[in-house]
């Protein structure tokens, strides 16, 4: 159903428009793990960009750890050493209720000041709860409540969509 | 529900009092833990809000430099709001009891105690009394236990030679008082190394020492062959008053750690001491300077493993 080389084909595009009419300079990526950096991976490879793929992982910045607490194996954010006043194009895999990006946004910004920050992800669903929206899409869809799209990989990618039976 | 303190029913951290009793793949999780927090340390703004709104309170009922600013600052790296008392110089002083003290103090709405207590046992006293919502970490009772510091000692000779199962590990000096040594062997040994060998004089050792599963030698220059990590201890310079020693210079020539000594064990070996050093007792300012020594380093792993321990021991600990 859902064609990974036709939304990623899609992303690519998006952003090269973006990076032209905003004229990000030397922009840098970072993808959030895990789904996000198997997408930035291919943004990266795709886009040229010269520096190296960002890793973030966002476990110490999520806003629900007095429900559900640390997780077991938190892999260390790698992130450029200075990314004050830089470009950042910030990639993730599926787009839902927002408070990842929030919680990435904060981490970046414990790093440092960028200039801008851009959003690109594969996916964006309908659900969102904070007033944070993706500048591109690969596509953009709407699900039920139950619904959750997950994407597998890293070879190949494959996104599919789980029926949870509404207990949260 | 088990019948360890330390663990809630889930089987999940909830008081970190003793390594003793705690299975491999929770030490091992601390360890997997504080390896992700490593990098705060590195970010322009060196603070994650994990704990933001929680309440620490250290209790240092004995006095301690690296524990509790490393405690501190991991506290304040979490986001956590924290007050360190000194109670040597507060109410205790003026004749009030230890329950009470920590009556007082959870009436203020707190979170977790970190407690130092020159007493054997004392966190785990507090632990059992304490409200349900609070966690208890040992920062060092008596000649008991000091955990954290074992657990960032495994940290820091993880970091190195990646695995536990090769290594031979050598504890060298007063065994008999030290609350480190104890949580080192017991890490050690839970972690599955190879070989924990002390190395001390007879009178610095406790009795029946081999059922801690270790080794002993009474010889520094035979027990270093075959070392990969060399674990110094501090020498309590009140042991020659109790005529445990001749003297420290005499203790230094048998058991003190020097370059030519340190020659012997393994040529990659690395050499360890919790602090604070005495030069020219255990070891030789050359030694704890030099190229094989990492006693700085475990001050700096010290905040990431203590950031994990707390972190872990402040999760939601389910219905009550």
């Amino acid at each position: 159903m859902l064609d990974i080389d036709h939304l990623l084909n899609k992303l690519e595009a998006d952003l090269r428009q973006i990076i032209i009419d905003r004229r990000l300079t030397q922009p840098l990526m970072i993808g959030i793990h895990t789904g996000g950096v198997w997408v930035a991976e291919a943004m990266h490879q795709r886009l040229g960009i010269n520096e190296p793929l960002g890793l973030l992982d966002i476990s110490f910045y999520r806003d629900d750890f007095s429900q559900i607490g640390v997780h077991p194996n938190v892999k260390p954010s790698q992130l450029p050493h200075n990314i004050e006043g830089r470009d950042i194009i910030l990639i993730d895999d599926v787009f839902y209720t927002g408070r990842t990006i929030r919680a990435a946004l904060n981490e970046i910004f414990d790093y440092g000041r960028p200039s801008r920050v851009v959003l690109g992800v594969l996916i964006e669903r309908d659900g969102k709860q904070i007033p944070i929206t993706p500048d591109c899409a690969g596509e953009r869809m709407n699900l039920t409540a139950t619904q959750r799209i997950k994407l597998t990989g890293p070879k190949p990618l494959h996104f599919h969509i789980e029926n949870t039976a509404g207990h949260d | 529900m088990t019948d360890n303190l330390q663990l809630n029913s889930e089987g999940k951290l909830k008081h970190f009092l003793t390594i003793e009793g705690l299975s491999k793949t929770l030490l091992t999780e601390i360890l997997d833990t504080a390896e992700s927090f490593v990098g705060v340390s590195d970010q322009q703004i060196k603070k994650v809000p994990l704990l933001r709104g929680k309440t620490i309170v250290n209790l240092f009922f004995e006095n301690s430099t690296r524990t509790r600013t490393t405690f501190e600052l991991a506290a304040k790296r979490l986001s956590a709001d924290v007050l360190s008392m000194s109670i040597a110089t507060s109410s205790t002083s003026k004749g009030e009891s230890l329950l009470d003290t920590i009556r007082n103090l959870e009436s203020m709405f707190v979170d977790m105690f970190v407690v130092r207590h020159a007493i054997s046992g004392a966190a785990h006293f507090i632990a059992q009394h304490t409200a349900p919502h609070i966690s208890v970490i040992n920062a060092g009772d008596g000649q008991h236990a000091h955990p954290t510091q074992a657990m960032l000692d495994m940290f820091t000779i993880r970091q190195i030679k990646k695995d536990f199962a090769p290594l031979r590990v050598a504890i060298i000096g007063d065994i008999l008082h030290s609350r480190v040594a104890r949580s080192q062997i017991q890490a050690l040994n839970t972690l599955g190394a190879a070989e924990v060998r002390v190395i001390a004089p007879k009178t610095l050792l406790p009795a029946y020492v081999e059922t801690l599963g270790v080794t002993v030698s009474h010889n520094l220059p035979e027990g270093l062959q075959d070392i990969d990590v060399v674990i110094m201890l501090r020498l309590q310079k009140e042991r020659m008053s109790s005529a445990l020693l001749p003297s420290e210079s005499e203790y230094f020539k048998c058991f003190g750690l020097t370059e030519s000594k340190l020659k012997i064990a393994k040529p990659d070996a690395i050499v360890m001491h919790p602090g604070p050093i005495n030069r020219g007792v255990e070891i030789e300012s050359k030694v704890a300077d030099g190229p094989q020594s990492v006693i700085l380093k475990q001050v700096s792993n010290g905040i990431a493993v203590r950031m994990a321990i707390m972190s872990m021991a402040m999760q939601p600990q389910g219905a009550f």
